[in-house]
């Protein structure tokens, strides 16, 4: 009879270990293939741990609150028949999971000159076309965690910092979609890129957009989730709320717009949001970017009649329950587009329906 | 990120502002590591405790200047150096130090402003060690930051971590006053994950490092280690703690305080400084005087005794607040005892 290790999950390259912030099932509860077991937070993501085979959970042995390495054993599930002894011994010899992209160079960002600027990124998997992923305003690579791992086990991913954001160096031109998509075209030719795969959440959506207007033979296919440039609404005070914050319950009360699940803005998010602000250079970006995000209350950038121009697979991908930019903004695209509303999900499908984004993602990619 | 420990931090604050503004120097008492002594030295110690390492390699002798022993001057010359154009970051190689420079520090430097109308700035920090623990005894162990803190006219940085430390030492050297910057000679090996880039952290920004419901704990520099280990403690008993690192003495972030008060009702202050006048009773008066009406218990002090610091280590030890009296004092106010308990 086997005895099965739930162990600590990696979400993401940059993810090094997690806390364990409840149980969701108690000990000695009998438990179903892709049942949620456990709510494990990281410095980045919470998300649930599920079950990958049934029987019973026998053994809790990371307690709420503690905080693990990932590969380390939070419990065991083995079929009610199994003897005690055998399960102690289990947990007695158990050696530490090594989870893909560990200590392995491709979990490291890695920096670029283009453009006269510094760019971080981070890469993983190999071969095909590649896939580049293109964050939203105040976003960074690392927030792609549930999506560039689930993609990098069959292809080349790089989920790259924005200037002015995360590890990028922190400075911007005019801020428009048009300079950033520039930007991104010299990113895309210092690493040698002639065509890629594009996916862009919110300004990164319209990001990516721009790219595929201005270059048309440099993009293979485009995702777009929740993009901009495709009405004129948008939630001004969520936008004004994130560059103006300062201390974390307020960075929190700004944040908690962007989900459904509510209670995936912990404080740590939260703490990362805030040590990002702080760095030379951010928050001047953060203004620059928003000014041309914006014209008055309404979007400034308008993609709507180009989109159906653009001559490779395009699906836009929206939460139904979006607060920044309404889900209205999918409706009456182009035929040519593939539209997908995800209903449990806010802004952030590539947080709360990572599963969904991901599928859509890969036939995207594979209709190319 | 990488993991790096307060004295690289602070290392790398100075270094990163000295690259930026060619008018911060460096100057004290072995910063530059007794270079001069021998032609052949390039790269030596960089202060008592190696803080300062490197930095005379990169910056040269006109920017990075050690001082004779004697305190008065080294301060006099920041303050004039300040006032003339310079930013000038001054090492007083430990605190208890401060006798001899206090009429330069206190009656000069954080005058000037004021008595010149507005007219003059002075913008200088003063770095330097403080606490117990490393068997210093009694005239390098103390804590003296409410001394610094009662003059008008300087601030005063204490943090508690390397990733503050880096955030508040830049933003105290940007900074067109005075600002007293005092470092935790225990803390120094300990590490935190800080950012290479250069960032600020406002003074007057309290740091709310863990949120609950039961009791407040407001703790300085090491304190705020402690009273986190306690806060795991108490939670295993059911009792949740808010912990609060002000970062800075003054400017205080009296808001964050009263509002953490107002939502658990009770107090608990830790400082490693003697009890009477001290950063303990100050914020026990704000919350008496503006935050009485939230108070279900009596706000509880844990201190070191009024007394010097011990040099014999089982003393020491016994001297400093701990997580064990800081669990004390909590559970002595949420316990049934606690006057006005709820």
């Amino acid at each position: 009879m086997t005895i099965t290790a739930v162990i600590m999950p990696r979400w993401g390259l940059t993810m090094e270990e997690g806390t364990v912030t409840a149980w969701l099932v108690p000990l000695g509860g009998t438990v179903a293939v892709g049942q949620e077991l456990a709510e494990v937070e990281s410095s980045k993501l919470a998300g649930t741990v599920e079950a990958t085979v049934s029987g019973v959970l026998r053994r809790t042995i990371i307690e709420v609150g503690a905080t693990v390495p990932v590969g380390a054993l939070l419990g065991v599930i083995a079929d009610a028949a199994v003897d005690d002894a055998e399960i102690d011994a289990f947990v007695g010899t158990f050696e530490p999971v090594e989870v893909a992209a560990g200590e392995d160079e491709s979990s490291k960002p890695k920096t670029i000159e283009a453009g006269g600027l510094r760019w971080s990124y981070l890469r993983s998997g190999e071969g095909g076309v590649p896939l580049v992923l293109i964050h939203g305003f105040g976003g960074d690579a690392a927030g792609w965690g549930f999506i560039q791992g689930a993609i990098a086990a069959d292809q080349d991913v790089i989920a790259v910092d924005l200037p002015g954001h995360g590890n990028s160096e922190k400075t911007v031109t005019d801020g428009s979609l048009d300079a950033q998509a520039d930007a991104v075209i010299g990113f895309l030719d210092a690493l040698g890129i002639d065509k890629a795969h594009l996916a862009g959440h919110s300004m990164g959506g319209g990001i990516a957009i721009g790219i595929a207007l201005k270059a048309p033979g440099r993009v293979a296919s485009l995702t777009l989730l929740a993009p901009v440039g495709l009405g004129d609404g948008i939630n001004v005070d969520y936008l004004k709320g994130f560059v103006a914050a300062r201390k974390r319950r307020d960075v929190e009360t700004v944040l908690r717009q962007l989900f459904v699940n509510e209670a995936l803005v912990t404080p740590a998010l939260a703490e990362e949001i805030i040590r990002y602000k702080r760095l030379d250079g951010a928050q001047p970006a953060l203004e620059t970017l928003l000014a041309a995000l914006l014209n008055g209350q309404a979007q400034r950038a308008q993609y709507r009649d180009k989109l159906g121009a653009i001559k490779v697979p395009v699906s836009v991908i929206w939460g139904a329950q979006d607060r920044i930019i309404p889900p209205a903004h999918a409706v009456g695209l182009p035929a040519s587009v593939r539209v997908e509303t995800v209903a449990d999900s806010g802004h952030m499908p590539q947080v709360e329906a990572a599963d969904q984004v991901n599928k859509i993602l890969k036939e995207t990619i594979a209709k190319a | 990120m990488a993991k790096k420990s307060m004295r690289t931090a602070i290392n790398e604050a100075i270094r990163l502002e000295m690259r930026r503004d060619p008018t911060v120097i460096l100057m004290g008492e072995d910063v530059a590591g007794g270079q001069g002594g021998s032609a052949d030295v390039t790269d030596a110690f960089g202060g008592v405790l190696g803080v300062t390492k490197g930095l005379y390699t990169e910056f040269g002798p006109s920017r990075v200047i050690d001082t004779p022993i004697i305190e008065s001057a080294i301060m006099g010359t920041a303050a004039g150096a300040a006032v003339s154009g310079l930013r000038p970051i001054a090492e007083l190689m430990f605190s208890d130090f401060i006798g001899v420079c206090y009429d330069q520090i206190f009656n000069q430097a954080a005058k000037f402003r004021y008595m010149f109308g507005g007219k003059a700035q002075t913008p200088m920090v003063m770095r330097s060690m403080t606490g117990a623990g490393l068997r210093a005894a009694a005239q390098h162990s103390q804590s003296l930051h409410a001394l610094f803190t009662m003059v008008p006219g300087l601030k005063v940085v204490v943090p508690s971590g390397a990733y503050d430390a880096k955030g508040l030492l830049i933003e105290a050297i940007r900074d067109n006053d005075p600002v007293i910057f005092l470092e935790h000679k225990a803390m120094y090996d300990l590490e935190e994950e800080v950012p290479d880039e250069a960032y600020t952290i406002p003074f007057g920004e309290a740091n709310v490092l863990r949120e609950g419901k039961d009791v407040t704990i407001v703790a300085l520099a090491r304190m705020v280690r402690f009273s986190m280990e306690a806060a795991a403690n108490l939670s295993k008993l059911g009792i949740e703690v808010t912990v609060i690192d002000p970062r800075t003495t003054s400017p205080l972030d009296t808001d964050t305080i009263l509002e953490s008060v107002a939502e658990t009702g009770r107090l608990v202050v830790v400082d490693e400084a003697n009890p009477r006048c001290s950063f303990a009773t100050d914020v026990a008066a704000l919350v008496a005087d503006q935050g009485f009406k939230y108070l279900k218990a009596p706000i509880k002090l844990v201190t070191a005794p009024h007394a010097p610091v011990p040099f014999a280590p089982n003393l020491e030890d016994a001297y400093i607040p701990n997580a064990a009296k800081i669990e004390a004092a909590v559970l002595s106010i949420v316990a049934a005892g606690g006057r006005n308990a709820a």
